[in-house]
């Protein structure tokens, strides 16, 4: 498969008062389309960071990052944006749904972005809450629904404006391991059928199960056997 | 849904907030409605050109002797004049019953004010003859159910007769019709020759003089020959023209010029002060929303768009509900009839409204909106 990112040489570092923290020194590395990764390593080894550099929400020091043949990081702020919006789904650990809309007003917000009519999306927002099983529900707030039901409201927002990529950080970290195994599930189901590319960012083994492959993050380098496996 | 809903969303995120914030906008827009409807009733009477008034240098309430008002008639320019005086009256009730009654010397005084006195010859001729003759706007005498040739004792809460009443007895003998804008609007006219023999003080003396030029082109020239007549004199004037005076009259009955200023500069100031930093404090309470909504790809001006929008829609629904109050206010007011010159909303209020509450939108709006632009994705979503 082609690949959909290719990091080349990426550095990036923090300031944290006058200390500098060193996260990625010369980071190489690609995803293929249609995988499904799970990274795992230690707190501060930099799998977030790395997440915010593939998401655009953060840019290098250093390097290069391409999606899809495209160098994103010489995107100026608002054509990042753009981008964000038509090409990457975000999933957080804590859901981060707005709490005064209901779930189909949630999932509707990536596409006021668009240039889409209201019918239109109002169809779209029934499929992707049809996708994640909550189509019931569509008119619920999130202080209305469990944990398990908020994150699935929030999946159905990153895949409302069918993205290529799948951004999901620690997506089952705020949930038991029955609800962590059905929103997994769904990721899974998202990955297989509908060929979205997934990165997930996880602490969970058994959750790191569902990934196509696993990629463990160390002081701000890969295992490089499983990165070229 | 649509950016304006969730500017709306936002905006009762918090609905007692939201609620309290209204409130106080809601009533900073009423009172400054109110306000400057009043200053403009009262520097919307008729006025004429040609027409200027000449008062105590010191201020209207400064009595002028009654010989001023002979100097100033024969003066070149002068094409009639006339004198009045604040009779402070009242009937029955000295705070409900409060009347602007005005001594003025009859025949004099119609010349100058012709246009707004369309009275029937027999009602003109009984003005002009009759000592204790009284005359009452329209809406005076209908309210008072005061009917022609009734006699009317009417208070004054300044002057006194030599006995020590403070009563004086006089004979309704016609009604002045008062369209909006008349410069007789609320008035009650007596005689000042009865007034004048029977008051134990201030006698002779007349509260100011209002005259005719013979062009509105010589007003600056008569203006400077009264004063200059009578500068360095016990009696030093101000002369001015009859908007000018009508402005200055309203401000010494109330200081309004200088309440309108306080009260409403300080209820904005106030309002700005509580409006931005709740508006602030509630787009610092949202940080994370801020930043999940630029990971969605919400560009940074969008985001400033819709905060800015946030505060002004905030700003510009107090200042609706304000104006629309105080319209209502002042029309039943209007229509439930008053002693003093009706006031009327003016709708220049809306248009000044509209402004402030669009400056107080931006200005508030400002900085939570500047805040929420420059946030960074990466520091928003680590912030709990």
């Amino acid at each position: 498969m082609p690949d959909l990112i290719r990091l080349t040489d990426v550095a990036k570092s923090y300031s944290r008062g006058k200390e500098k923290i060193v996260i990625f020194e010369k980071l190489t590395m690609h995803i293929e389309k249609g995988d499904f990764v799970a990274v795992m390593g230690p707190s501060g080894s930099g799998k977030t960071t790395l997440l915010n550099l593939l998401g655009g929400t953060d840019r290098p020091d250093k390097g290069t990052i391409e999606f899809d043949g495209q160098r994103i990081d010489v995107l100026k702020e608002g054509q990042l944006a753009g981008w964000r919006s038509a090409n990457v789904g975000f999933v957080f650990q804590f859901y981060n749904l707005m709490p005064i809309l209901t779930a189909a007003q949630n999932v509707e917000l990536p596409l006021l972005l668009t240039k889409l009519p209201p019918k239109k999306r109002k169809e779209n927002v029934e499929t992707a809450l049809k996708v994640v099983s909550l189509a019931d529900r569509a008119r619920h707030r999130p202080r209305e629904m469990s944990g398990g039901q908020q994150q699935r409201v929030a999946i159905a927002r990153a895949i409302v404006a069918d993205p290529k990529l799948l951004l999901c950080d620690e997506p089952t970290g705020d949930l038991d391991r029955a609800t962590a195994d059905e929103i997994l599930g769904t990721l899974q189901v998202l990955n297989r059928n509908l060929g979205k590319t997934i990165v997930m960012v996880t602490h969970d083994a058994a959750a790191a199960k569902f990934a196509k492959r696993v990629l463990h993050l160390d002081k701000g380098q890969f295992n490089v056997a499983e990165l070229a496996a | 849904m649509n950016d304006f809903v969730l500017m709306r969303k936002n905006l009762f995120r918090k609905p007692v907030r939201t609620v309290l914030l209204l409130v106080s906008i809601f009533i900073a827009f009423l009172i400054f409605s109110v306000m400057v409807s009043f200053t403009e009733a009262i520097s919307s009477f008729n006025t004429k050109p040609n027409r200027l008034v000449t008062m105590s240098k010191i201020n209207f309430t400064e009595s002028l002797p009654v010989a001023h008002y002979d100097r100033i008639a024969r003066m070149e320019g002068v094409a009639a004049a006339t004198h009045m005086n604040w009779f402070g009256g009242y009937y029955q009730d000295p705070v409900k019953g409060f009347l602007p009654v005005f001594a003025v010397d009859p025949e004099s005084y119609y010349e100058v004010y012709k246009e707004d006195l369309p009275l029937p010859e027999e009602v003109k001729a009984a003005f002009f003859n009759q000592r204790d003759a009284m005359l009452a706007a329209e809406p005076v005498a209908a309210k008072y159910e005061w009917k022609v040739g009734q006699k009317i004792p009417l208070n004054s809460n300044i002057f006194s007769q030599a006995d020590g009443s403070h009563v004086w007895e006089f004979t309704l003998v016609g009604t002045i019709p008062t369209p909006p804008g008349s410069s007789q609007t609320g008035s009650v006219l007596i005689n000042y020759d009865y007034f004048n023999e029977t008051i134990s003080f201030g006698r002779d003396h007349v509260g100011w003089i209002p005259f005719l030029t013979t062009s509105a082109a010589v007003n600056d020239q008569v203006i400077n020959a009264i004063d200059a007549r009578f500068a360095n004199s016990a009696d030093e004037t101000s002369t001015q023209d009859e908007a000018t005076f009508n402005k200055s009259f309203a401000a010494q009955l109330g200081n309004i010029a200088l309440v309108v200023t306080l009260v409403v500069g300080s209820a904005f100031v106030a309002i700005l002060l509580i409006v931005g930093t709740t508006m602030a404090l509630a787009v610092r309470e949202r940080t994370k929303e801020v930043g999940v909504m630029k990971t969605l790809g919400y560009s940074s001006t969008r985001i400033l768009r819709m905060v800015l929008g946030e505060s002004l829609l905030l700003s510009l629904i107090g200042a609706a509900l304000g104006t629309a109050g105080a319209a209502a206010l002042l029309t039943a007011l209007a229509g439930a009839g008053g002693n003093g010159p009706p006031i009327y909303f003016a709708p220049s209020v809306i248009l000044w409204c509209a402004l402030i509450a669009l400056a107080l939108g931006l200005i508030t709006g400002v900085l939570p909106s500047l805040e929420a632009y420059r946030l960074k994705i990466t520091d928003a979503l680590v912030r709990r």
